[in-house]
Order: C-alpha cells, then structure tokens, then sequence
C-alpha cells in the first residue's frame, strides 16, 4: 500500500512504530499532488518547503515521545483559512497577493498538534458556489470523472482527499460546502454545530452560518479532527463553550434502537433514481444494524433556498466591503478618484458570482426592501429552526440524501445560477437551523460516481452522527473504493 | 412670523477605557500612526470583534446617570458605508435596541425654572481611524490612514429634540460633559474630540405642532461653537423662509472660521446605512445584578452634589454650578470645608485665587500645590484677624511656591497684621502730618480723599495694618 493511501489512524500507527517517517511521509504525499494534481487541479498553493519543515519537527517530536495522533499527519486546508506568511486568496484575484499576518485558530490548533501543511486548496470564490468553478484560480476536477465538478466550495478539499493528495482536508460549510463536496468525492464530510469550532482566522462569507469542518477518507479520521479543532475560542464570540467530548471514543456505540427520521420532504419525486437507490439501500443497512426509522416531517424546507440567499447574501455583501484596495488586496492601477478606486478594484478584483451575491444582499438589506427581505427571512430561519427542534422531538438522528443528484458536468449550470443554487437543497437548512450534519460515502451512481448520505444531528449532537456513521461504515465497503485518476 | 427654533443634540463620548472596543489594543492618544493595531481593527480578513466589557460597564454608567433604562438584552448592528478611514467598510454599532433607552437630564438657566431634556438612548459604537494629508504631516505626498483611533470606543448621547435655544442646548451639553468626565468615563477633552457633538435644528411658526425640516450640523467641537452654529443655523432658515425659500433636510458643516454652516450633502445624497444585527457578536444581556452593582458603586452625581451645596451650606446656584464642574473641585471643596472653612469664604477663594493661579500655571485642581487643609488654615487666619484679606494674598503666593503652612509663612515674613490702636494712630498721624495740604482740602468737603489716606496708611504700614480699624481711626482722626 501506498503512503497516500492511509488514513490518518493507519499513518499514525505507522509513524509510532517508525515504519515511516513523517518526513518520507510528506515526501510522498507531495509526490502524489505533483503527479495527478495537472487532472486534478486541487490546490491553489502548494508548500513543499513548510511540508518538509513541518515533518523533519514532527519527527523530532516522535522520536521525542511527545507525539499526538496528529503529529506528522500531512493536512491541506481550503484556501479560506488564514495561514501566516502563506499566501491566502479565498480563490479570488483580490486576494491574489494577500499574505496573512496570522493565522486562524483552527489551524493554529493543529499546529500546535504538528501536523503537517502540504497546501492551500482550491475552491469557489469566497466560498460561494457548489461546483469550485467560481474559483479565480481554475476548476478543481472530480476524482473519479474529470470531466465532472468535485462539488463546492470546499471542492478542493473533497477532491484532493479523494485524489490521496492530502491524508485529510480542512473545509467551510456555509450552505452544503462540506458536505456536498464529500458527497461527489466520496469522503466523509462533518459540518460541525454552529459555535463548535473557531471561525476566528477564516475568511467570512456568511457569518451566521459559516462552520469550519473537516473532510477525510473515513469516520475515524473525522472524529479525530473534529476533537483537534473543536472548543471555546476567546476570539470568536459566537464559538461557543461546551465541553468537546471524545469523538473517536464514543464511535463504536452501535445504532441499534437508535430512532432515525426520515423527514418527507427530502424525499422527493425529482431525487435521482442513483440516490434514491443508494437511499434505500442505507435504510435496509441501518434496519439490518438495529435501528428503527420514523417517518417525519421539516414543514418549511421549501422556503429554505430562498431564505439562505437572502441571509447569506445580506451578511457576504457586508463582509466583503473590507475588500476595497486600501489597505490590502488587489488595488486597480490608476484611478482619478476614491470612488473609482473602489468601484475599479472591486470590478476587477471579484468574479461574476461573487458580484451577483453582493448585489442581491445589498438589495435585500436596502432601506424599504429589509423588512421585506431580510427581515422576512430571519423570521422563516427561526421557524426552519423550529421545524428542527420539533422533530428531534421523535428522533436521534435524522437520514437524507446530501445532493439531488452525483456530481454534475464542469460548465453544466455555470449560465443558470438557480439550477446551481437548487444542489444545496438538502444541505443548506441545517446551517439555516444551526445543528450538525455530515455525509458519509452511501453508494455509487451508474456512471461510477460516489453517492453521499447525510446524517443530521441535534445542536451539539457530533458524537451521535459520528456513532450512526461509524456503524454504517463498519457494515459496508462504499469508504474503500479509490477514484482512478484519469 | 415669529418663529420657534427646536434643536436636538447627538454626542459622541469617547470612552476613557485601556483598550479598544472590540479587540485589545491601546487607546492612548498620539502614538505613532499605526502602531496601535491588530488584526481586529485593521479590519483584516477573518478577524472578529470581541466586546470589551469596560466598555459595557461605562455605558450602563453614563445610562444610569442620565436617568435611562437600561436594555436586559440589547443588539449591535453594522452601519455599512465605504470610507478608506473605515476598515471592514461598516462600523460596528448600536441600531435597534441600544443599551440605553428614555432618560433625561435637568438643565437650570439662570433665573429660570429648571426644564427636563429628553434623551432617547445611548448607544455604544466604534469610532473610525483618520486620514492624514501630506499637506498637515510629515507625509510626503498623498494621503495616509491612521488607524490607531478605529475601534476606540464611543457611546453615542441622542437628546430629544426638546431644547429651543442655544443657551439651552450649550446648558445640556455642559450637563453632560459634567457627567461623563465626573463618573471617569471620558475625559472631556473636546480639542482632541473625545466629546463631540452634532445638532438637528429646525424652527417652526410659533404656536405650530408640526416640526419644520432639520438640518444636522456636523463638527461643532466646543461650546461656543455649539451656540455660534446653533445661533447662525436658526437664523439662515428664519431669513430662508421669510424670503419665501424652504429649508431641506441635509447635512450641514459647521466652519468655526467664519461661524457659518454649509451643506454637506442633501437627503437624496445621504447614505443608505443598510444597518443590520451584526452576526459576529451575540445579543448583550446585561441583568439586573450588573445593573444594580454598577448603580452602587456609582459616586454622588455633580446634581445630587450641586443641590446639597444649596441647601446644606446655603451657597448660590452659581457658586454651586461652579465648584461642581468637576469631581476634583468639588472634593477639593468639601476638603477645605472638612478641614474648616466657610463655605462661602472657601467658595469665594477656590471661585476667585485658585481658579485663576490654575489656569495661569496649566495646572489641575488634582496638582493643586495649596492643599485644601492649608487653604482652611489660611482662611481661618483671616478670621481671627491674624491676617487680613489683602496679606492672605502674598501668604497664598507663598504657600503656592512653597507649599509651607501658612502660619509659618506670617511668621516668618512677619505678616501678622497690626491691631493695636495705639500703634495705628501712630502710623496715621504720620500720614496726616506729611499730607497736610490733602487733609485741608479733604475737610473743605472732598469727601474722596479719603481712599487716598487708607491708601497712604496701609502702605506705611506695610499692609499689615487691620484695614477695619485704619478706617474706624482714620474717619474719627479726620473728622474729628
């Protein structure tokens, strides 16, 4: 077996028995991005330089004794998380040039860890988008089509797990961006409950909704970063302080009669004949393993699209008003005046997605349009919110496809923004609601494309979908399948 | 017509906190540009705001004091506009529900009944950094953004339109400068705009109900400028609508060169705040156990003290005004009054000697050399006649210079005056023995004259003399 081919529980046996070095291990992981990273496209930054350093003091820490289960561990992170003297761009050209004077705190932690940093990865402009198409930096490729999108916008992410170009990848989920990428990957993808993990560092597209998450190749790993990068954060208000259990332990729980829901409206006539299959399939498996399954119902996900580009919108045209050319960033050449200052660097420095989503939140927040708007939409979030609360009521956890369908032809929606906005439609209520989901390998298409299930859990309720998913990949083998890089 | 001005005051208080608003670092004034920031208020990418609790503290101070309610969960809100002094492009504030909420303060005129002013709330915001200008700094060319002041706190004081004159409004603003300097929470400077104040003005046909259309006069940084643009405003629209004009709503710029205003920008031109919760920061619950600490360990506020001075010691509404201007003067006052003095004679010295040595020297009534124990003991020498009033003053030079007692002082320089008739009529016969042309023409009815002889006496006895008795002797010597 190849070193790019473990995960991080495999590697870290291996480099506590000196098997490996962490050194040979960085070695080969750049190796691996070098060959397949032209069909790939994951990376926007990659770091052979600080990967080797990292490693050679990751081994000094092994040989020292003084190692954690991530010491050595060869990480990439989405282009949206600040690391200090590394170039940071969020995938926009106006951050072409922005190296950070810090770092965020969810990277810090694992540093603190010593893991090791092979790259920043690419992804959707600001993070909005669901097919990493909107990055200034190229399209990231699906591993196991090239022809097709990785999912977005932590589409780098997914894809260079699947791809073996990192052992695992830290990505944001503001409306599916974790979730939806692991689903068209094939790895597992957690969005952690809002307030879980620090967003202190990592660059706002939706603040109220913005949550840091990892994407591995099985459960196991992703309980592993989950623990790593979860906890109270004095720099993030809104992180919130709840004891962070111990993930890993808690996974071998079982499932049997754990009540899981299945709420109607994901359900739907238009779902994909794979995903569905794939679906029922879970279900039979989870039934098999014990657990009981109760039919439910979220009453308001119709109206969760419309109210997430109403609130996500609102808060990205704010936070992106600090991308102005004044202080850092892109600054166009020459301009007369202030205004055009503005107005030029910003024209020039943002994509067509982003300027759209600027435009609709600065609409939606304008004096005689927010209550209609703005207003209007936080008041069906609370009811979206409230759907959550009431269903939990029956059930543990709740079971949903992750997409409407497998992963989409590159250039296939980019000319109809709706049909694009429409791949979250099962994603995007659970950070509207603010609770925990993740996705987890389910199956694949008849096209040979990976199919994810999304497990939802109640507020600060990880353990109990990291338990329900470990189960699931005990009784089967989607997680073992390798994408065959063409 | 005669027309009714209606005038509504916002102030901005700078407060007197260690540290930024919403990230940790100093506020201290003058430090070289920049070098007071981070990540935070530089407005950097992935950078979040975390309230300073000081700066929560302070607010429910300046709310309790100014008679407002305080919200149990109040909400910050961004105020989005681009500014290249503003770094996140919005400035994080208080919208809908602010901190403090329906408060008032008094405000007495001299000769008048005492009139309560509205406040509607309170807000807490963060202040904006400043551009520099190669013209007025050491740049060389272009302009700079100095961000040490961004993220500085400030609350924001928003009265109800309820003055209608410009001696009301500076009477109110005083007010409030008073608090806020008195409970420590900002320390007045207006030069250095840490107390800054905009003005809506309107004025509407007298007997009217209906508000005529305001105009909000922007850098009004002083109290005279206050009543200077308060005062020119009121009349360009009085002279606008006579002429048949109509008054805009706009913003106006005060230019304390020429004492006049100038429009800013009109109301199509006003930005469009887009103010919305802002998600970086929870809802502040504030409950009733903060509040209630918070109220304890407020001091006596300047109008408790002020009133007390009236009653308890009997002294005037405008000594009392005066000696509680500030906390310092007033304790220095009820220091001398401790160590037993009058009021009114100490009022009429720290008022008179002190004030103006003060303001002489630059020096703060906290520096004051003359302690309030040494002021007593010099004013009780004046009491039992070991002094009189003029010699106090060179005793009072001295104890400034030297900080020695005052007794010592008179014993020392031999400044004990002189009671002793016989040694007074000694002097004065002298005097009038010398003068003898002045006290011919005096006796022939030129009653004036006798300033001249008190004036001859104390001199020759070095202004020792009792200035009581030279009169008494002298008028029986003269006249009899």
């Amino acid at each position: 077996m190849d070193i790019f081919d473990l995960t991080i529980h495999e590697l870290h046996d291996e480099l506590m028995h000196r098997r490996i070095s962490s050194v040979e291990a960085a070695r080969a992981m750049l190796e691996r991005i070098k060959a397949v990273e032209p069909q790939v496209g994951s990376f926007i930054t990659v770091t052979p330089e600080r990967a080797l350093a990292d490693a050679a003091a990751a081994d000094l820490r092994i040989g020292a004794g003084d190692a954690g289960v991530l010491t050595g561990i060869p990480l990439a992170f989405k282009d949206i998380f600040l690391t200090e003297g590394i170039r940071t761009t969020c995938g926009s050209r106006i951050l072409n040039n922005f190296i950070p004077p810090y770092s965020a705190t969810c990277y810090e932690k694992l540093k603190e860890q010593g893991v090791v940093l092979l790259g920043k990865l690419n992804q959707d402009e600001f993070a909005m988008g669901s097919s990493n198409e909107s990055s200034a930096f190229g399209v990231t490729r699906n591993p196991w089509d090239t022809t097709r999108i990785p999912g977005g916008s932590s589409g780098g992410s997914a894809a260079a797990v699947a791809a073996r170009q990192a052992t695992a990848a830290l990505g944001t989920d503001t409306g599916g961006s974790i979730r939806q990428p692991a689903s068209h990957c094939g790895c597992v993808g957690l969005k952690p409950t809002y307030g879980r993990v620090s967003r202190y560092g990592v660059i706002a597209y939706a603040s109220s909704l913005d949550q840091v998450g990892p994407l591995t190749r099985d459960v196991t790993d992703c309980a592993i970063m989950l623990g790593a990068i979860a906890g109270h954060d004095p720099g993030d208000s809104t992180s919130v302080n709840v004891p962070v259990p111990n993930y890993r332990a808690a996974l071998a729980g079982g499932v049997k009669g754990l009540r899981i829901g299945l709420p109607k409206e994901y359900f739907i006539s238009g779902l994909d004949p794979d995903v569905q299959k794939s679906m029922d399939a879970a279900i039979e498996t989870y039934r098999r393993l014990g657990a009981e399954f109760v039919d439910i119902s979220l009453p308001h996900t119709d109206y969760a699209v419309a109210t997430y580009y109403l609130i996500a919108t609102a808060e990205a045209s704010s936070n992106l008003a600090r991308y102005d050319g004044v202080r850092f960033g892109h600054r166009t050449e020459a301009a007369p005046g202030l205004l055009d200052m503005y107005t030029r660097s910003r024209s020039e420095g943002f994509g067509a997605e982003v300027k759209r989503r600027i435009m609709l939140g600065t609409y939606a927040l304008s004096s005689g349009y927010y209550d209609a708007y703005y207003v209007k939409a936080q008041k069906v979030r609370t009811l979206i919110m409230q759907d959550f609360t009431a269903a939990f009521e029956a059930v543990d956890v709740m079971l949903t496809p992750v997409a409407p369908t497998p992963a989409f032809k590159i250039g296939e929606k980019v000319n109809d923004p709706l049909q694009m906005y429409l791949s979250d439609i099962f994603t995007i209520p659970v950070n509207l609601a603010g609770t925990c989901a993740m996705s987890i390998p389910a199956g694949f298409s008849a096209h040979g494309l990976p199919v994810g299930l999304q497990l939802i859990g109640k507020p600060f309720g990880e353990e109990s979908i990291l338990q329900t998913a470990y189960a699931f990949e005990q009784a089967t083998e989607w997680h073992l399948r390798k994408a065959v890089i063409l | 017509m005669k027309y009714q001005p209606v005038i509504g005051l916002e102030v901005h208080v700078q407060l007197k906190t260690d540290s930024k608003i919403f990230c940790g670092c100093s506020t201290q004034f003058g430090a070289e540009p920049n070098s007071q920031t981070c990540p935070v208020c530089l407005g950097l990418p992935g950078a979040l705001p975390v309230l300073n609790k000081k700066v929560v503290e302070f607010a429910i101070k300046a709310g309790l004091s100014t008679n407002c309610s305080i919200t149990p969960r109040s909400i910050f809100a961004r105020k989005n506009y681009f500014y290249p002094d503003l770094p996140k492009g919005y400035q994080i504030s208080q919208f809908e529900d602010p901190i403090c909420q329906h408060g008032w303060l008094d405000i007495t005129l001299e000769g008048q009944e005492s009139k309560r002013i509205g406040i509607t709330r309170i807000h807490m915001e963060e202040d904006a950094g400043k551009l520099v200008h190669a013209d007025v700094s050491a740049l060389e060319d272009g302009s700079g953004v100095d961000l040490n002041r961004a993220c500085t706190p400030l609350l924001e004081v928003v009265s109800e339109p309820d003055l209608r004159t410009s001696d009301e409004a500076v009477s109110y603003l005083k007010q409030l400068h008073r608090i806020v300097t008195w409970l420590g929470i900002c320390d007045g400077n207006m030069e250095e705009g840490s107390f800054r104040c905009d003005a809506n003005v309107s004025v509407m046909p007298v007997g009217s109900e209906t508000l005529g259309t305001r105009a909000e006069i922007k850098n009004v940084n002083s109290f005279k400028f206050v009543r200077q643009a308060i005062e020119y405003e009121i009349q360009r629209q009085i002279d606008l609508i006579d002429d048949g004009g109509t008054v805009v709503q706009e913003t106006r710029l005060f230019d304390p060169n020429s004492g006049t205003t100038r429009s800013m920008r009109s109301k199509e031109e006003a930005h469009d705040y887009r103010y919305f919760p802002d998600p970086d920061l929870v809802p502040l619950v504030i409950g009733d156990e903060w509040v209630e600490r918070v109220r304890r360990e407020l001091p006596e506020l300047p109008e408790q003290r002020q009133q007390r001075f009236i009653n308890l010691l009997g002294l005037p509404l405008y000594d009392a005004g005066v000696l509680t201007a500030s906390r310092a003067l007033a304790d220095y006052f009820e220091a001398a009054i401790a160590a037993g003095g009058t009021a009114k004679a100490l009022g009429n010295w720290i008022m008179g000697e002190i004030t103006r040595t003060l303001n002489d020297t630059g020096t703060t009534i906290e520096m004051c050399p003359v302690t309030p124990v040494r002021l007593a003991e010099m004013l009780k020498l004046i009491d039992n006649g070991t002094i009189s009033g003029k010699i106090a003053k060179t005793v009072f030079d001295e104890m400034w210079k030297s900080g020695k007692k005052p007794l010592l002082i008179v014993e020392e320089q031999g400044l004990v005056q002189v009671s002793d008739i016989g040694a007074i009529e000694a002097v004065i016969d002298e005097v009038l023995t010398r003068e003898s042309g002045q006290v011919a023409e005096y006796r022939s009815g030129k009653d004036k004259l006798f300033g001249f002889f008190v004036g001859q006496v104390m001199k020759a006895s070095k202004g020792k003399a009792n200035p009581a008795l030279v009169n008494e002797l002298l008028l029986s010597k003269l006249n009899g």
